[in-house]
């Protein structure tokens, strides 16, 4: 009954998470390998376009920008990682409490995630980093403390769903144990949601921490971060350097959407009503 | 009619409290920074260099030597008199601020708002109804491309291609440098706007656009488009008369829930194109700790955010039927 | 008489992932065989979750995308292939569904009768039509959530019948009613397969089916295990299949005998006759047997190897 030949849409779904993880890995170990290199001045070479030598030309300091991309996409993926788990965790945290602790709980939870959401995300993450003194803890405090509303959200309106479940109660009502009952039932029909979960929030940290740098309220103009990359660019566009921001730039996009199909693929595999599809 | 008005009297003061909460938010944030504003802006060799009495005279221009409570109760009761502060960069009144502002935002806003809207229903309305083939592949492909976008770099894209390269457009500001504000004509101001509003429109259109679809999706296997096939209706009056009406209801949320999206793509779109609008004046008052510009942009952008909010419930009251119906009996 | 409607070995398969990456073709239909016949009532019997309803979906050319069929349908002689369903659904053919969830939620009850066309008389034609089942014009211009369970299935009956088809599905018309609103719409279909339309119903009541039905076709595990006349089923020897038998005997007025343990789902059973774990009259070879044919037996089909003989 099986079918036999081609590789069916699982199993190259399951080869390209292999890969895009791989590929993600390897961009972010190589930038921590090249974050000296990317602060390299050399006034010989100012100003290259693009050539073999330097794929992404230089700067006006000399600096390469591929090294520079290098770094700046590995630095992203670090804080993304960082924010996003953190973000996760809360999600996971305050959801959960805001379903199972009672309605004021929820009232005063879910009252928390409306003013979070009524604050456009970015003068969030602003004013959060402004708190911390903007830098590298300014970024990672508002990113994180910004992006759990809607991963909370989902978090409990599932856990709400599960303690109604029919097949829940009935256990329950067999005297299986609270804790029996959550580790059984309830922990395996969360984990795929918060793992997909988890991460899609990456695409989403990341563009917000480059654009919060790129703004000037978030990593160091010494770092090589993508945003402070692009922002520098501005000041060339005029006078035709479009290599400073189209390469940079087109590397992050390329990142972001590896996470997001990632993210995609990862619900696409764990869900169990796909399996029709 | 009774009950449509106690619903919105309840929604309103929970609008208000919410709007007091974000006011406190934001202040006890902007209030928990380190960062001096004396040095921000006055710098630390001019501080130095500056009399004891200066200093003194500065700090409390900026309000460094008020304790906070007291600095955050005044405000409040100024802003129940209607007075949102005074801008410290500015040194003007942040209301007056943000109404010229938000004039010259309103426009680009509004364009994008409307533009991402109708299009970002539309493709997901035709992804939705083809699933799986190549307009929903094609379509899916570009939202996922542009979620993945930085919105301030796609506003550089664009600048690098229209400005720079082909020079059709100017490169920024909302009025060509150096001209008298009077002198400045419709159309230079609408030259100005048009690839923020572009950049703006674009990014909108995956969010809008990939929701439409997942629930278009969900009309197209349902029970009544089943039976709607099977009364040999052909798949455009299926698409027109039953996915239109029912992926317009949860439109309008989402519509109105965008407002939210594109003030915040705004920030970023103003300064890379230096539009000089409300997303602009928050970077800088952000940049330059102006405490009370940057609260009052804060409260403001989310009462429009809450008031979108506000709207599309009580549109939805008028759209859905089964509330309508009850409104009518009751 | 010349059948309507003729179904031939028809399988439907679902493409389906199992646990992890496989990926596997699960039949929910197999090897079906149906006659229906214009002014006759020909009722399918099936447990539920069975897939029946998806019986009706290939007649009229609607099955969901990720699954595909086997074998013939044939539609007054020729073959209904997707083209011709397409042209002749909502026309020639229609179908009655199971209640208000297939109405279109903010669409009012009129204007879905219509299916939005204008002109031609088609104002008059639905009004007929719910008048036909004592629905007044105020019901045109109500939302399906106004209308009572009753209400929903004569406005679903009237929207089969504004064009008055040669042939009417009924999937499962009646759950959820009470026994007299029940057979009201029952007999609301003898009236239509009366007046000459050939009358598919489907059903999991072996009892309701056979207050109206001409023939009964019944179901096992997605494939047909009996097709016999109605007649048959006045006495438990008319029939052929242990399952069949079982059926009979579960019946409240026949002794309310339970069978015992369940059907497999369809696509479980790999080999030999799915309704050996549960048959009282198993042989050896039942469970070995490559396949179960259909056969001929005193003027109806079984599929059995070893079918109950005539006492």
């Amino acid at each position: 009954m099986k079918t036999a030949g081609r590789m069916n849409r699982r199993q190259s779904t399951l080869i390209f998470l292999v890969c895009a993880a791989g590929v993600l890995a390897v961009v972010m170990i190589m930038g921590i390998a090249l974050e000296d290199a990317a602060l390299e001045t050399d006034f010989s070479r100012t100003n290259l376009a693009p050539c073999p030598e330097y794929l992404f030309g230089t700067d006006w300091m000399g600096r390469d920008m591929f090294v520079r991309t290098l770094a700046g996409l590995s630095l992203s993926i670090r804080i993304g990682i960082l924010t996003a788990a953190v973000s996760a965790v809360m999600a996971l945290l305050l959801g959960t409490a805001a379903a199972m602790l009672g309605s004021r709980a929820d009232a005063v939870i879910s009252w928390v995630i409306d003013l979070v959401m009524g604050i456009p995300h970015i003068l969030l993450v602003m004013l959060i980093s402004i708190a911390c003194g903007r830098g590298f803890a300014g970024v990672v405090a508002g990113v994180s403390l910004s992006h759990w509303p809607s991963l909370a959200r989902v978090i409990r309106g599932e856990v709400l769903q599960l303690k109604q479940a029919p097949y829940i109660l009935a256990a329950e009502k067999l005297g299986a144990s609270r804790i029996a009952n959550v580790r059984r039932h309830m922990i395996p029909h969360l984990l795929p949601q918060f793992l997909t979960g988890t991460i899609l929030l990456f695409p989403h940290a990341i563009l917000h921490e480059a654009s919060v740098t790129f703004l000037g309220f978030g990593l160091s103009s010494e770092q090589p971060a993508i945003g402070v990359i692009l922002s520098e660019s501005m000041q060339y566009l005029t006078t035709g350097r479009w290599w400073l921001a189209l390469f940079p730039g087109l590397c992050l996009v390329a990142v972001v959407i590896l996470f997001a199909l990632l993210g995609e693929r990862a619900r696409m595999l764990l869900d169990p009503s796909s399996v029709h599809e | 009619m009774k009950h449509r008005l106690q619903f919105a009297a309840k929604k309103l003061l929970r609008m208000a409290l919410l709007l007091l909460g974000v006011s406190l938010v934001s202040f006890l944030l902007m209030c928990a920074s380190p960062l001096d504003p004396l040095q921000t802006n006055v710098g630390q060799v001019a501080l130095g260099s500056m009399s004891q009495e200066q200093v003194a005279q500065l700090e409390a221009y900026w309000g460094v030597d008020t304790p906070p409570v007291q600095r955050y109760v005044g405000w409040l009761l100024g802003v129940l008199h209607g007075d949102l502060g005074s801008s410290l960069l500015y040194r003007q009144p942040v209301l007056a601020i943000i109404g010229q502002r938000l004039a010259g935002s309103v426009l680009l806003l509004l364009t994008a708002w409307i533009i991402s809207g109708i299009l970002g229903m539309t493709l997901g309305v035709i992804a939705g109804a083809c699933r799986g083939q190549w307009p929903d592949k094609l379509i899916r492909g570009y939202c996922l491309l542009i979620s993945s976008t930085p919105a301030f770099w796609l506003a550089i894209l664009l600048l690098l291609i229209f400005a720079v390269w082909l020079g059709w457009l100017p490169v920024g500001l909302s009025v060509p440098i150096g001209m008298d504000a009077a002198s400045v004509t419709l159309t230079d101001r609408l030259s100005h706007a048009v690839l923020p509003a572009l950049t703006l429109s674009i990014t909108g259109v995956a969010n809008i656009a990939l929701h439409t679809r997942e629930k278009m999706v969900d009309v197209m296997e349902s029970d009544y488009v089943l039976f709607a096939k099977a009364r040999g209706e052909s798949m455009r009056s299926i698409v027109l008369r039953h996915g239109l009406r029912n992926v317009l209801l949860p439109g309008i949320t989402l519509q109105f829930a965008s407002i939210s999206e594109i003030i915040g793509g705004s920030v970023l779109v103003e300064q890379v194109f230096s539009y000089p609008g409300l997303g602009q004046a928050a970077v800088t008052a952000g940049l330059g700790s102006d405490l009370p510009l940057l609260l009052g942009i804060t409260v403001i952008t989310s009462a429009i955010v809450f008031g979108g909010n506000l709207i599309a419930d009580l549109l939805y009251g008028v759209v859905d039927p089964k509330i309508r119906r009850r409104a009518a009996k009751g | 008489m010349k059948p309507i409607l003729e179904i031939e070995h028809l399988s439907i398969y679902f493409t389906q992932y199992d646990r992890g990456i496989r990926k596997r073709q699960l039949p929910v239909i197999r090897d079906l065989s149906l006659k229906i016949c214009p002014g006759q009532v020909t009722a399918v019997v099936g447990a539920s979750g069975s897939g029946k309803s998806l019986l009706a979906h290939a007649i009229l050319g609607i099955l969901p995308y990720n699954s595909h069929m086997d074998g013939v349908i044939r539609y007054d002689g020729e073959e209904l292939t997707g083209k011709r369903a397409e042209q002749l659904r909502g026309r020639e053919i229609s179908l009655i569904p199971q209640g208000v969830n297939y109405l279109d939620p903010l669409m009012k009850v009129g204007a879905q009768i219509r299916k939005g066309r204008k002109g031609g008389g088609i104002r008059e034609k639905c009004r007929q039509a719910l008048k036909r089942y004592g629905l007044g014009e105020e019901t045109e211009e109500m939302f399906p959530f106004e209308l009572s369970g009753g209400m929903a299935r004569r406005v679903l009956i009237a929207s089969a019948v504004t064009e008055s088809p040669r042939l009417i599905i009924a999937d499962e018309p009646t759950p959820g009613l009470d026994v007299k609103a029940a057979s009201r719409i029952l007999g609301h279909f003898r009236e239509l397969a009366d007046a000459g339309a050939g009358m598919l119903f489907i059903t999991h009541d072996l009892e309701l089916a056979l207050t109206i039905a001409d023939r009964v076709a019944v179901f096992y595990a997605g494939e047909t295990i009996e097709e016999a006349a109605a007649a048959d089923f006045q006495e438990a020897r008319g029939l052929r299949h242990p399952f069949t038998k079982a059926l009979w005997n579960a019946m409240p007025e026949h002794g309310f005998i339970p069978l015992k343990g369940a059907q497999p789902y369809p696509g479980t059973v790999r080999k030999g006759c799915p309704f050996a774990e549960q048959c009282d009259r198993r042989r050896p070879d039942c469970k070995e047997a490559e396949e179960v044919p259909l056969r001929e037996l005193r003027g109806g089909r079984v599929r059995c190897l070893h079918p109950e003989a005539a006492e």
